[in-house]
């Protein structure tokens, strides 16, 4: 269980607050996605986590382990259990992917038979068990991922830290990575926690997230939550508030689970009910976890609106008023 | 006795062979000192820069005025000024022998260079990744840096070694044979434009071999 409370961190040659505030709770098998614009201070959340930047303030404990009191020995020690990936793969060009994946048993002075076993082992989990000779010049983007992946799972560690792993990647390749990452969460009842400013990562593996906004928690808790109730900082993260809307009447947002056929009649119920015609001005229906979610925008006018609200309301829907000049 | 009594082919064997040898033999073994003293320096370079893995600005700042200042020495002034120290390893400042010292000090700050810029070639992120897993900062350097930075060293080195040898020749002004001294001595002084010539042929042939065979070692390791 990693427990982050009233962290604080800036940066030791300005002064300039980098994370202020910041508490959260990771629990052991969950995926945890820190979520946020470049800048926003995720990355540098997420070294917090294993040592490699320090913080000033408040406290991080992993296993009830407060990491800054680590001496450097220690540190060492406790960054076996940690594996970590990275956008850039971060892989030893000139050596072979085997070589590669038993890099850090190597360092720890493993038995030669025992990484072996273990190298092949974890190439055949993520898929490359035929291209231990190659060098990662010749490897797609993907599999340079997946190297990087074993390797990060060489000393069984309990947590995985990925930073924006999946962001060099296409989207199909995306999707073969974040489904390796479930499987070995699933599998190897890992933590998994991931950086990123894709959504649909958030929404495909992700069951808890955090939003951070200049170093600060914006919005945290359960992915599901958090889609649901359209925080501002999702809303600035997705940034897709460019569809021009009309200026007159009202605009108002509704979020529906649109899970069985019939969630989708929404729409016609509310016509028939009401009476009223609207013309719908935005709309998406975005998939996550198990459920789909269609978010939609009404444009309504002045006269209907009270009914509308008050059919809403009396319905229990998810809505809020927009303004055009979002 | 003058050299008109020779052929060239006595010549060739008595003066220009054995010189040809003598220079090997300070490009071989100032060649290594120089870089295994570069190495250390190079490494000491790197880590204690800012942000590295042993920040010491002090010893930083210090090797590398002292790096700066033995390069912008001219090779010839170098090996004047530094003849005490020379007389105090070597026993004697003439000779091959003697000259390995002023050549292994004008290389090294060179080589130190060469290393230091190769390390810091070294993606920042493959030296964070192995902080991830926990690998300790000998292993750092070993495993990684040195690692990764292979060929672009060697590329570096086949250039210093090159510039080494231009120093072997310039060594022979002040008495430490090889070729340098005879196609001073025996070509230019005497007028021998036959001998001259053949060492500065020898000496192309030579730039090339060791070009060539850099730059063989780097495809190869790249």
């Amino acid at each position: 269980m990693i427990e982050i409370k009233n962290l604080k961190k800036v940066w030791e040659d300005t002064g300039a607050p980098v994370l202020e505030d910041i508490n959260l709770t990771i629990q052991d098998g969950e995926i945890y996605a820190l979520v946020g614009r470049s800048g926003a201070g995720k990355s540098t959340l997420l070294r917090c986590i294993n040592g490699l930047t320090s913080y000033q303030e408040g406290s991080l404990r992993v296993d009830g382990n407060e990491i800054k009191d680590f001496s450097e020995k220690e540190l060492r020690e406790f960054r076996r259990h940690v594996g970590m990936i990275f956008q850039q793969f971060s892989l030893l060009e000139r050596e072979t992917v085997y070589r590669n994946v038993a890099l850090p048993m190597t360092c720890w002075k493993y038995p030669k038979d025992e990484i072996d076993t273990k190298v092949k082992s974890l190439l055949e989990l993520v898929g490359l068990e035929d291209k231990m000779d190659a060098k990662p010049r010749n490897l797609s983007g993907g599999q340079k991922q997946r190297v990087a992946i074993a390797r990060a799972l060489t000393m069984d560690p309990k947590f995985i830290l990925c930073d924006e792993a999946t962001s060099a990647l296409d989207p199909k390749t995306t999707n073969s990575i974040l489904d390796l990452l479930l499987e070995i969460n699933e599998k190897l009842g890992i933590t998994v926690i991931v950086v990123t400013h894709q959504m649909e990562v958030v929404r495909k593996i992700c069951q808890k997230a955090c939003i951070l906004e200049n170093g600060v928690i914006k919005a945290e808790g359960s992915v599901r939550d958090i889609f649901f109730n359209q925080p501002e900082a999702l809303m600035n993260l997705l940034g897709e508030e460019n569809i021009p809307l009309p200026e007159t009447g009202h605009n108002i947002q509704i979020c529906h689970l649109l899970n069985n056929a019939s969630d989708g009649e929404l729409f016609g119920r509310m016509y028939a009910d009401l009476g009223i015609v609207f013309p719908i001005v935005n709309g998406t229906i975005q998939e996550y976890e198990k459920d789909r979610m269609g978010i939609f925008t009404i444009n309504v006018s002045d006269e209907d609106f009270p009914s509308v609200e008050k059919y809403l309301n009396r319905k229990d829907m998810r809505w809020k008023e927009i303004s055009a000049r979002a | 006795m003058t050299l008109k009594n020779f052929t060239f082919a006595q010549i060739f064997k008595m003066l220009i062979v054995p010189a040809f040898f003598a220079t090997l033999k300070m490009l071989a073994i100032a060649g290594v000192m120089s870089t295994l003293l570069g190495f250390v320096f190079g490494v000491i370079l790197v880590v204690t820069e800012k942000g590295g893995l042993y920040e010491n600005l002090l010893i930083n700042r210090i090797l590398d005025f002292i790096v700066n200042m033995i390069r912008s020495f001219p090779f010839i002034i170098l090996m004047i000024s530094i003849i005490p120290f020379t007389r105090l390893i070597a026993g004697t400042s003439i000779g091959e022998t003697a000259a390995l010292v002023p050549l292994t000090v004008a290389c090294t700050p060179f080589m130190a260079r060469i290393f230091q810029n190769s390390f810091k070639e070294v993606d920042p992120a493959l030296i964070e990744a192995a902080q991830s897993f926990g690998a300790s900062k000998w292993q750092i350097v070993f495993k990684v840096m040195l690692k990764e930075s292979v060929p672009s060293i060697i590329s570096g080195l086949c250039l210093a070694i090159i510039n080494l040898l231009g120093c072997t020749a310039m060594a022979g002004a002040i008495g430490a044979g090889g070729l340098g001294a005879v196609a001073l001595q025996y070509g230019y002084q005497s007028f021998n434009m036959k001998i001259m010539y053949s060492i500065v042929a020898i000496l192309i042939v030579l730039v090339a071999l060791i070009q060539y065979f850099g730059d063989w070692i780097y495809k190869k390791l790249k």
